[in-house]
């Protein structure tokens, strides 16, 4: 804040700054559509995306560039941009509501919860829940994480709210015991697993954009465009928190309906991209963070950069984790935490002091 | 069995049928393996295509292969998904842990490289030798009972239950598992330890420091306890030889049972 003051209005460098990321995000897209392990030249790509788009696909059976742009890396691109602005934009929104550098989509609730559904639908999917998840197919472990998700947001949301306030402080201290909770029962159904679920669980929750497929893009991208909708109307409201809830209410912000609604989006929207690419872990902290460094606190110029941010970090991360181990691959938590983690120290040991909210 | 003329770039996996393919001499057909594909060495230096249940399909795709052989469980399903948009064929192969398991590894791996005729030897080798070592060991009276360890990480056993591929080995060469009444990999108590009575521990011999040597073992005083700790009788094999379920099995099996009963003649093999 102190440097913000005696630099005043960041708003004209916070504009500059979207616009730059706005193009670092296109290069990022048309740079993850061309990496991969299949060598595919621009121009197979290009005629095979124009026949797509124009539905003109030549007729017999899909050509390779065909299968690997339309099949795979177009929908794991999009997949990478919507789950990373998710949880870019879910981590900027929770800090400033919550007013706590630390917060991200973990705090609400959304981890444990969508690790604990994760974890039922891996090990109890070959038994008692075989019947119902066996006709979902791959779509039965994001369904469950994502419920999960919702449903542990749900539970520390009401047990945070008396007398239509919510308590900030019992909504985190609550938000530990559940997580306590819930990896009680998640350690429980691991004890009763067998190598191959077990595996199956840490390749989880180490993330991956790897199940990208048309239909997960389309179960996140309504998240994605509310959580687009409404953050302008929110940002206003986020920077007049930032002073305190009170002084907020003054200044005439509902605040407890900022809240309310904050708490509920955010949760569904990382709760989707969790379920879709399991936990990543990392974005939703960091990317804010370096953008309040960048461009400063401003909630109107922060929750759209971080949208941006995210997109980029993930679609360069998923990069790294496609190329590096071709033609395996690398889990992308394991990517986002490697670069990220001493990028993120680096640029705190040179600012020192301008952490704070 | 299977519709498709022989391949000649095919993706292998699963540690067993690699073993298989290399045995058929159909190296020069697979362009990549999985991470479980360890024997022969020579496998470790084909392009590997990462662990059976994360498959990448772009990576797969990356080795052109005209076929991919895997064993049951690879996936995920989404991988395999686009790899059957992408027009790829994919044979699926049974996992069984027994004798008929193998042969019928052999037989597919056989007919998806129109290696028939070779197929049908190894597996009536195989065959022949399950026969043979069954035979064997159908004499013995006082069934020895082993404890497979499969680590023994902070001194804490984690040990086999039934429906693993240790338990199926065990019964291979006449011995039977000592610890009955859950399935897969579970850790134990030194009270079910010691309830177990072991004559013998059974774990993997590696070449890194998670090898379990008897002094680490019967240091634990659970185990110390047991017959097996009395007579320090720990037996450490090779883990893919051991639980691979593939070409080597009944030679493994035949080791085992040599180790565990010492006095007991066995016929030598075939095809092992």
């Amino acid at each position: 804040m102190r440097r913000a003051a005696e630099t005043g209005d960041r708003s004209g460098r916070a504009r500059l700054a979207l616009a730059a990321l706005g193009l670092l995000l296109v290069a990022a897209l048309l740079g993850a559509l061309d990496a991969g392990p299949v060598p595919v030249g621009w121009r197979a790509l290009g005629s095979a995306g124009w026949a797509w788009l124009t539905g003109n696909a030549p007729p017999g059976p899909p050509s390779m560039a065909a299968i690997v742009l339309i099949d795979i890396r177009l929908p794991r691109v999009l997949m990478g941009v919507a789950v990373g602005a998710l949880l870019a934009i879910g981590g900027a929104v929770l800090q400033g509501l919550f007013r706590n550098p630390l917060a991200d989509p973990g705090i609400i609730g959304v981890s444990s919860g969508a690790a604990l559904g994760a974890v039922v639908a891996i090990i109890l999917g070959d038994g008692v829940l075989a019947p119902v998840l066996g006709p979902l197919g791959a779509y039965g472990l994001p369904l469950f994480a994502f419920a999960g998700a919702l449903a542990a947001t749900f539970l520390l949301y009401r047990f945070a709210t008396v007398g239509g306030r919510t308590s900030v402080a019992t909504m985190l201290l609550a938000g530990i015991a559940l997580a306590a909770l819930a990896g009680a029962v998640t350690g429980f159904l691991i004890f009763g697993s067998n190598d191959r679920q077990l595996r199956d669980i840490t390749f989880w929750s180490l993330g991956s954009l790897g199940g990208a497929t048309w239909p997960k893009v389309a179960s996140v991208a309504p998240f994605l465009a509310a959580l687009l909708v409404a953050v302008p109307f929110m940002a206003r409201g986020l920077n007049a928190i930032v002073l305190g809830e009170a002084e907020a209410r003054h200044l005439g912000i509902r605040v407890q309906a900022l809240k309310r609604a904050g708490i509920l989006l955010v949760a569904a929207a990382t709760g989707a991209a969790v379920a879709v690419s399991g936990v990543i872990g990392f974005v939703g902290i960091v990317v804010p963070h370096l953008l309040r460094l960048a461009i400063g606190p401003d909630h109107r110029y922060l929750l759209a950069g971080a949208g941006f941010g995210g997109a980029i970090l993930l679609l360069l991360a998923d990069m790294a984790s496609r190329t590096l181990v071709a033609p395996a691959e690398l889990p992308i938590g394991i990517v986002t935490a490697a670069l990220g983690g001493p990028f993120f120290l680096w640029i705190l040991l040179r600012r020192r002091g301008m952490m704070d909210l | 069995m299977v519709a498709i003329g022989p391949a000649r770039r095919v993706v292998v996996i699963g540690g067993a049928l690699t073993e298989i393919a290399y045995r058929l001499g159909q190296q020069g057909r697979i362009v990549a393996v999985d991470q479980t594909s360890l024997y022969p060495p020579e496998a470790r230096k084909k392009p590997d295509v990462g662990y059976m249940r994360t498959l990448s399909a772009e990576g797969v795709l990356a080795v052109r292969p005209d076929l991919i052989l895997a064993i049951e469980g690879s996936g995920p399903a989404t991988t395999l998904d686009i790899l059957e948009h992408a027009a790829v064929p994919i044979v699926i192969v049974p996992e069984r842990y027994t004798i008929a398991g193998i042969v019928g590894k052999v037989r597919m791996v056989g007919a998806v490289f129109g290696a028939g005729a070779a197929a049908a030897t190894l597996a009536d080798g195989i065959a022949a030798d399950g026969a043979a070592l069954a035979a064997g060991v159908a004499g013995i009276v006082a069934r020895r009972r082993v404890l497979f360890v499969l680590s023994l990480a902070g001194g804490r056993i984690l040990a086999a239950g039934g429906n693993t591929a240790a338990n199926a080995i065990l019964h291979l060469a006449g011995a039977a598992n000592a610890v009955t009444g859950f399935d897969g990999y579970k850790p134990l108590s030194a009270e079910a330890i010691l309830a177990a009575r072991p004559d013998a521990v059974l774990a993997m011999s590696g070449a890194g420091p998670e090898s379990i040597t008897a002094a680490e073992a019967f240091a634990i005083p659970a185990l110390a306890a047991t017959p097996a700790g009395r007579a320090r009788r720990l037996v450490t094999m090779d883990g893919l030889y051991l639980l691979g379920f593939g070409p080597r099995t009944v030679s493994a099996a035949r080791d085992l049972a040599a180790a565990l009963y010492p006095g007991l003649r066995l016929p030598a093999g075939s095809a092992g």
